[in-house]
């Protein structure tokens, strides 16, 4: 059997970072995501792995795309402030097709905002950050033993698919203590990129195969437009290779769309939800089933490539979707685009800081709709 | 106090910051999911934590914890009177409200079921207030039994320094003696 | 003079982008030259840079290349080092590069002392962008940004780079003694860095009345001067304009890897390769 642990969510991603053959993490400290750092700092020497603490987050994330490319798994924790800065170096990611991890323990914002207070109001910057339209995955977490797995899994997309994950935790998970079952090797699979059969063939943009530096294909990386082999090429050539790149996120959307439902499927009013705002949305759907509504719960743990047939099938079957973010309305714009008129749908927003209650969700999905700043409808909540 | 335990139960510890109120917060749930039970739990954190008010939560339950916050505490621990005038308002009369009489004056009032105890000065008595926290989880706990006694002092145990260990063994007996002197004449 | 650097030319990318005249080719020669005589292992040597005229470098040498964003080869070079130690990583960078976007790359790399060659291109000027004020431009001296002159005092790259281990500087005409300073950089444990003062004639050169190749090699003769000519002396501060030259620091110190290995030691460790 395997033991049982009290861990914070940051301390879970810093182990399943472990579990994921992680080797090398360079970061800069920020509240709330630092411990993923102190933690990654004592256990990856004791592995003799690699830890290195950069002069700031532009730094720390072209530090894990170097050291991708020197053959490491790579990682970085950053929140906020970090994470606008890091955004350079996602579409150096993206276009060198560079496998690594990006943690964004996301805090109430903009800029310095309120560093000890959770909020989840990166989830557009996550998918759209970078300039240029660019290949990336963003996936979250609601629970503790979630943020093991979903570190793991991001982990696994970056290898399989050759492209930045950016793991979206918040303020409250990043801290929160819950009891898990710690994995033991071989429960959660681990993927590792595919090696090519032939090395001095190698082409590094040729396909998803990954060979490091050093191995005697001797090959150029660059973050401008490029062909199969790294060098310059024509314009329709370049567009080609953008496609090809977008594509390899956007043509998996089915398998790369993680999610659970809950007592989804007789219900007529559907809580579409993500990260730390499913655990109310679960316990709001329980109020709703009280009364004698029938809620369920669809929580996305893959907010992109965005599941788009997800959100489709649950629109075809209920009267109305609710959405509640701690942010004035970010994936209920891609919810009510996916939807498309099918159902109504209800935006819910709190942004003083605090989680929604399951009250305040529940109410919401009864009242009446009402203008709200950043919303198409629906209401902001506050204390 | 029922025998019959609450479940999901929610417990509040609040106070000032350097009370070690995240602390006791951890033992506990480290406690409760040593009895086989899941637990949640939360804090606020930060320069919040370290200058002025400080709040530890805890939800254990045999299921599901979904929502991770008290939205109602079924037991509430206030170690200041900052805590007492920020939550011993949001309770309800099932709630079981422990004040630290030592900071706590008796114009501090609750709509739940108070209990006031020198938590503080006891640990003082014991050697130090650094152990206030270990008093007041001991007297929680005999109170509102959460969870086994010797759960708890396992948990208390595996939490402190070695070298702290055998004062707040004696922290935890000082503070069920308080709980049981105050259960003897209340009864 | 040896022939042997053509063999680490990716003649598939030629030619290359400078403009005719530019101090950029001379440099890679003579960097081609430092490696092909430290006999490394073509496969173990990765070339990264950052974005401008010297960004373009890698594209012609057949290493383990990677041409990286503006200002921060250094970061990338960080991590694909401790990634695999194993590999001899040189970064080149522009004055621009290395100094203004990424000054605090720079320090930090030199506080740091892993085991990296920076080699720094520096012209004076912004080149790829059309020429406007670098953080090098000599104050007075005309860019497309500061048309009447620069009223900002420069930095001196050698001043910035005092915390690394390996600290020189030369100019890319002096072949001789800039092949043999990227050969002792190479070799030094630890980082190290040689400021390579370069021609702009095109831009550096057009704006400042040394348009021709050839004026320029001579302007740059004109305001450098061996160190021991410039009486630097006790108090490290040059008493004319002229750019000092030589090696101002070479010296052992433990680098980031050493002592990495001595961390993971004492953590129970042992060096696990990628």
């Amino acid at each position: 059997m395997s033991k049982k642990r009290l861990i914070q969510g940051n301390e879970a991603c810093a182990h399943a970072a472990l579990y994921a053959g992680c080797n090398f993490y360079a970061g800069y400290p920020i509240t709330p995501s630092s411990e993923v750092m102190e933690i990654l700092s004592y256990e990856l020497p004791k592995l003799g792995r690699t830890f290195i603490q950069m002069e700031d987050e532009i730094a720390s994330i072209s530090a894990i795309i170097g050291a991708a490319w020197g053959g490491a798994k790579t990682l970085t924790a950053t929140s906020g402030p970090g994470f606008s800065l890091m955004q350079e170096g996602l579409g150096y990611a993206s276009i060198t097709e560079t496998p690594c991890v990006i943690v964004n323990c996301q805090r109430w914002g903009p800029s310095t905002g309120q560093p000890t207070k959770g909020a989840q109001g990166d989830v557009m910057q996550s998918i759209w950050g970078t300039h240029g339209d660019h290949a990336i995955i963003v996936v979250t977490a609601s629970t503790v033993r979630d943020a093991f797995d979903m570190t793991v899994k991001s982990f696994n997309f970056a290898q399989q698919y050759r492209v930045p994950v950016v793991l979206l935790m918040d303020e409250v998970l990043a801290h929160m203590r819950e009891n898990i079952d710690w994995p033991e090797p071989g429960d959660i699979e681990v993927i590792e990129a595919k090696r090519p059969a032939d090395i001095k063939s190698y082409k590094p943009f040729a396909n998803d195969e990954f060979l490091p530096f050093g191995q005697g294909a001797r090959y150029h990386i660059t973050g401008l437009a490029h062909g199969a082999e790294g060098f310059a090429v024509s314009d329709e050539a370049a567009a080609r290779e953008l496609k090809r790149m977008v594509g390899k996120v956007l043509d998996h959307t089915r398998e790369l769309a993680l999610h659970d439902r809950y007592l989804l499927d007789d219900a007529e009013l559907a809580v579409i939800s993500y990260g730390i705002t499913s655990r109310p949305a679960q316990s709001a759907v329980d109020l709703l089933r009280a009364r004698g509504v029938r809620a369920g719960l669809l929580s996305l743990k893959t907010l992109w490539p965005f599941p788009d047939f997800l959100i489709r099938e649950v629109a075809d079957h209920v009267d109305t979707i609710v959405v509640p973010e701690l942010n004035m309305g970010q994936l209920v714009r891609e919810i009510e685009r996916a939807a498309g008129g099918r159902c109504r749908v209800i935006p819910v927003s709190r942004i003083d800081g605090h989680l929604l209650t399951p009250a305040q969700i529940a109410e919401s999905a009864s009242a009446p709709r009402e203008p709200a700043i950043g919303t198409q409808g629906g209401k902001v909540v506050h204390a | 106090m029922s025998n019959i335990l609450k479940d999901p139960i929610q417990i509040r510890f609040s106070g000032a910051g350097g009370q070690g109120l995240i602390t006791a917060g951890v033992i506990l749930a480290e406690a409760a999911m040593m009895d086989g039970r899941n637990v949640v739990q939360t804090q606020t954190y930060g320069p919040e934590a370290r200058l002025g008010s400080s709040r530890a939560e805890v939800i254990i339950s045999k299921g599901t914890i979904a929502y991770p916050e008290v939205t109602s505490p079924d037991v509430l621990l206030c170690m200041s009177t900052e805590a007492a005038k920020k939550y011993g308002a949001k309770c309800t009369p099932e709630t079981v409200v422990i004040f630290d009489s030592t900071n706590i004056g008796p114009e501090f009032t609750s709509p739940g079921r108070v209990f006031r105890l020198p938590i503080t000065e006891t640990a003082i008595k014991v050697g130090t207030k650094v152990v206030a926290n270990t008093v007041a989880l001991s007297v929680l706990n005999s109170l509102v039994p959460v969870v086994p006694r010797e759960t708890l002092a396992a948990a208390i145990a595996a939490r402190v320094p070695s070298k702290f260990r055998e004062l707040n063994q004696r922290a935890g007996e000082a503070g069920e003696q308080l709980a049981a002197g105050l259960l003897a004449t209340s009864a | 003079m040896s022939d042997n650097y053509r063999k680490f030319l990716r003649t598939s990318q030629l030619p290359h982008v400078w403009c005719p005249g530019c101090g950029d080719g001379m440099i890679v020669k003579a960097l081609l030259e430092a490696i092909g005589e430290l006999n490394l292992d073509q496969n173990k040597v990765a070339v990264v840079s950052g974005i401008g005229c010297s960004g373009r470098t890698p594209f012609i040498l057949d290493f383990n290349t990677m041409h990286t964003t503006h200002g921060r080869a250094l970061a990338f070079a960080t991590g694909i080092k401790l990634a695999n130690p194993e590999l001899r990583v040189v970064a080149i960078m522009g004055d621009g590069d290395a100094s203004a976007i990424g000054g605090n790359h720079f320090i930090h790399a030199c506080r740091r002392n892993l085991d990296l060659t920076a080699l720094v291109f520096n012209n004076g000027i912004y080149g790829l962008t059309g020429g406007q004020l670098a953080p090098t431009t000599p104050v007075g001296k005309r860019s497309t940004t500061s048309t009447a002159g620069s009223i900002e005092q420069p930095f001196d790259l050698v001043r910035l780079a005092l915390g690394a281990g390996f600290v020189a500087r030369t100019t890319s005409f002096d072949h001789k003694q800039l092949t043999s300073y990227i050969k002792r950089a190479i070799l030094h444990k630890g980082f190290s860095f040689v400021d390579i003062l370069t021609s702009c004639p095109t831009y550096f050169g057009r704006m400042n009345d040394v348009a021709e190749p050839y004026d320029m090699v001579h302007y740059l003769r004109d305001t450098s001067s061996p160190l021991h000519d410039c009486t630097c002396g006790e108090s490290d501060q040059p008493k004319t304009e002229l750019m000092p030259t030589g090696i101002f620091r070479e010296e052992e110190r433990a680098d980031y890897e050493a002592l990495y290995k001595q961390k993971i030691a004492a953590a129970g460790g042992k060096r696990s390769a990628s």
